[in-house]
């Protein structure tokens, strides 16, 4: 039986102890830090796991017959095996790592983009996607003729399905949307858009960064045709992401970057690739990062999704229900179900004014556009106030955070 | 009072201030609230100082010999930051600001209370001062030949 939870109540002092970045002063205060969309703190797990592969194991991966190499291989594969089962992926070799999820938008736009999408298509994207699910279609689109059309976002922060069903046609190719969204928290019924979808002929690729450390997000159950993630923004190392896609698209695609891993065989009157996943995986993999990312999908596993989301969940209704109080807040996507971000304003402040000074509290916001430039222009502002809370924050930290905004409003 | 006299009174009223951040953050942002508001004429994009992250507008004049800055931001943090600018600056000589050794900024442990990402657009906001200063100088040597 875990330590970390008890029936289904976790043990907020057991799961901070895993967590040493967090036991630390800043500016005078104990670190409260809210800035998990950002990236989340990483277990002892994880870190040990880093220095025990440098340590002991390093060596590189694939086609070494030396003992080193060969543990160093079957702990990395071991990672992709953890992860199909995290996402009940059919198959281990739809399991592509990537150096995040930007990496695994840019494969699909780049390779799936290339060989599908001809003049007057069209690529389907949302309102609220973050950067990096908006500049790779602008890119692809750009070199192909396709036409990249925008799922709208209405007044409370979700996306306007009628207003999709209208843009899905014959001519869409492809269809990219995050399933929570960095920058409001809203979850997107994204069952229904991969329905729709399918149903018109288009591909459908999912932006999953912001849910996987919250959500139980079953690939099959979705029948979505790719996932792409980060292990950051869920316990794991920086550097490392899955892109998920089904066996029969990604056999289909060409590879998106050269190099050694990827062949099967080289000589100068051809190349040919290696099989799936080596296919999409050029030169010398994030072997030492791969490998500590397993410890981040057993930390998650170990207090269940659920019981994540349960918990995190409280801290946001409560944050969302004390920041009402305060005069002048004004909460972007105050609707129920959301993953823990919680996005706002405070009238006659400008959000980099309001993070520095609850910084000097030692609490860490994220403030500004979030990558998200067409949203906040969407809203008519120049960004906001993010505070994103994980399974380690509490509800004091809440209410610290609560205090330093009456004072800083009081101050207006 | 010359550029480093000012100075020298800064880290004066710096040194005041109790070894609390909030409070110094607060401080710098009511001295913004002093300085005259630039008008509404000049709040235009051509004013705005490259490599900041908040908006800042900057307009300059000549009289006399002396120069005089008027400035607004976005923001009350970097508006009083600029204000702190601008009363060592205003109504010196061109030669003087150009020349100037800000010294003020490591005494008062500016860059540590601001972080290195507003330092970077502070450093942005007296390099444009300085230009201005620049031409406003060689403009001023050119009407007086």
């Amino acid at each position: 039986m875990s330590n970390l939870i008890s029936d289904t109540e976790v043990n907020i002092d057991k799961i901070r102890e895993q967590f040493p970045a967090l036991d630390q002063d800043v500016n005078g205060y104990p670190l409260a830090y809210f800035d998990n969309a950002a990236t989340t703190q990483k277990p002892s797990s994880v870190i040990s796991s880093l220095t025990n592969y440098y340590q002991n194991d390093n060596a590189n991966i694939h086609r070494g017959i030396h003992t080193l190499a060969e543990r160093a291989t079957a702990d990395f594969e071991s990672t992709r095996i953890a992860i199909q089962e995290f996402i009940n992926a059919p198959e281990q070799e739809e399991i592509i790592f990537t150096k995040g999820t930007s990496e695994g938008i840019n494969l699909v736009a780049s390779s799936l983009g290339r060989s599908i999408l001809s003049q007057g298509d069209d690529v389907i994207i949302s309102g609220m996607e973050h950067h990096s699910n908006i500049v790779p279609w602008q890119l692809i689109c750009d070199e192909k003729g396709a036409n990249l059309k925008i799922i709208p976002v209405t007044d409370d922060g979700e996306l306007d399905l009628d207003s999709f069903e209208q843009l899905l046609t014959r001519q869409t190719k492809i269809v990219s949307v995050v399933l929570a969204s960095n920058a409001l928290g809203t979850i997107n019924p994204v069952e229904t858009i991969i329905k729709l979808s399918h149903d018109a002929g288009a591909y459908v690729l999912l932006d999953g960064a912001q849910a996987m450390a919250h959500l139980v997000v079953d690939v099959r159950k979705l029948n979505c045709d790719f996932l792409a993630f980060s292990a950051h923004k869920m316990f794991g190392p920086t550097g490392v992401g899955v892109l998920f896609g089904k066996r029969k698209i990604l056999e289909m695609m060409p590879p998106y970057q050269g190099g050694g891993e990827m062949i099967k065989e080289v000589s100068f009157s051809g190349t040919t690739y290696a099989d799936l996943p080596y296919k999409f995986e050029a030169g010398t993999p994030n072997i030492a990062d791969v490998i500590a990312f397993k410890k981040a999908i057993g930390f998650i596993q170990e207090i269940g999704r659920q019981n994540i989301y349960k918990y995190e969940n409280e801290l946001l209704k409560k944050a969302t229900r004390s920041l009402k109080t305060i005069s002048g807040i004004k909460i972007f996507a105050d609707i129920g179900e959301k993953v823990p971000v919680i996005s706002f304003t405070m009238e006659g402040m400008h959000p980099f004014d309001i993070g520095m000074l609850l910084d000097s509290k030692g609490i860490a916001v994220r403030t500004g556009h979030h990558c998200t430039q067409p949203l906040m222009a969407r809203f008519g502002i120049e960004g906001t106030i993010r505070a994103s809370f994980s399974i380690y924050n509490t509800q004091e930290e809440i209410e610290r955070l609560i205090v330093a905004l009456e004072v800083i409003q009081s101050r207006t | 009072m010359t550029i480093n006299q000012i100075q020298d009174v800064i880290i004066d009223e710096f040194e005041t201030l109790a070894e609390d951040r909030e409070s110094t953050i607060f401080y710098i942002m009511d001295l913004g609230q002093k300085i005259p508001q630039i008008e509404e004429k000049d709040r235009i994009d051509r004013n705005l100082i490259k490599g900041c992250q908040s908006k800042v507008w900057l307009t300059s004049e000549v009289k006399d010999g002396k120069v005089t800055f008027h400035a607004d931001s976005n923001t009350d943090i970097t508006k009083g930051l600029i204000s702190l600018l601008i009363r060592i600056f205003n109504g010196q000589d061109p030669d003087n600001i150009v020349d100037a050794d800000l010294y003020f900024i490591d005494r008062i442990g500016m860059n540590q209370m601001i972080g290195s990402q507003r330092s970077n657009g502070f450093g942005s906001m007296i390099k444009q001062m300085k230009l201005f200063a620049l031409t406003l100088g060689s403009l001023e040597t050119k009407e007086s030949n």
